[in-house]
């Protein structure tokens, strides 16, 4: 461990403010590229569920 | 091969195939990120120049790789799908594009961020810096171009000739800072020399590459797949996959 304690870690020897940052952004990109393709694929599925119900009453009126 | 490369272009196929890799690689990203995440900031010693500031490197990195990576990525799917009409390949280099242009932003910002203790200052306007501009505008046209177009031949064409276009530029990043004068720091790893710093400080560092390398494939993949049940939404598997309820 190269820090002697956790304030001193957080301080980061006076750059703590731009490590976390960075560090922050960092994770929220890789939130944001994760859930964006999760959040599409809900919308497509629940999209295309309703079209096929639609398509199947349409099919045994006829 | 041939035989290989029909089968890859089948969504249908890729579509399964894919699924059973998915969690492999999520694992992978997960532990080598975690472990790397840790090290970089627990462990690894602080430079003795820049002090703890340095380990901004952990993640500066690894996103200018993979920008620049993705963007090769983009341009050659691109081009098969150019050449080969493959549907896959349009489908891969549109989904290669917001998170390129994700991991350049990354890549831009945690340069300033680490610009600024080390410099003073945020952004110069230097050759290196300059060309990671250009790289997340040509992304950024790439989304535009795919999204401009109701035909999607018409958009993969287009953008795939801005992507092999705006290919030119990946040397110019490479090379920027051995070609002008600049502030920015030649390259930390090499393939062919061993690094100048110790290695409690390069190891992490490799692992955090690898570490986002698997995760643009995850994120890559999972784009891939739902862009293929958009694309292929008459046929049959996909609507199998639909009304059987499961993801």
């Amino acid at each position: 461990m190269y820090f002697e304690s956790f304030s001193e870690f957080l301080a980061m020897g006076g750059h703590g403010k731009y490590v976390w940052i960075a560090y922050g952004l960092a994770a929220m990109i890789f939130a944001l590229n994760l859930v964006m393709p999760m959040l599409k694929r809900k919308r497509l599925i629940v999209e295309q569920t309703r079209q096929l119900r639609r398509e199947e009453l349409h099919a045994s009126d006829s | 091969m041939w035989r290989w490369f029909h089968k890859l272009g089948s969504p249908k196929w890729f579509y399964a195939i894919s699924g059973r890799w998915l969690p492999w690689f999520a694992v992978a990203a997960l532990l080598l990120l975690s472990v790397g995440t840790v090290w970089a900031l627990m462990f690894a010693p602080a430079d003795y120049q820049q002090g703890n500031s340095f380990r901004i490197i952990y993640i500066h990195v690894p996103a200018a790789f993979l920008a620049q990576s993705g963007y090769v990525i983009m341009a050659v799917a691109g081009a098969i799908g150019l050449i080969w009409k493959m549907k896959l390949a349009d489908v891969m280099a549109k989904c290669c594009a917001p998170i390129g242009a994700s991991f350049t932003f990354l890549a831009l910002v945690t340069g300033a961020v680490w610009g600024k203790p080390t410099w003073g200052a945020w952004w110069v306007w230097d050759a290196r810096l300059t060309s990671m501009l250009v790289l997340l505008f040509l992304y950024l046209g790439v989304v535009a171009l795919q999204s401009a177009f109701t035909d999607r031949n018409q958009a993969a064409r287009a953008s795939a000739l801005l992507s092999l276009v705006g290919l030119v530029n990946i040397p110019i990043i490479k090379y920027s800072v051995e070609w002008w004068n600049t502030l920015h720091q030649p390259a930390s790893l090499t393939l062919t020399e061993k690094p100048a710093m110790p290695a409690e400080m390069w190891v992490p560092l490799l692992i955090m590459v690898a570490g986002f390398y698997c995760f643009f494939t995850v994120v890559l993949l999972m784009r891939a797949r739902v862009e293929l049940l958009d694309r292929e939404r008459r046929t049959g598997w996909v609507k199998d996959i639909i009304s059987s309820g499961k993801s």
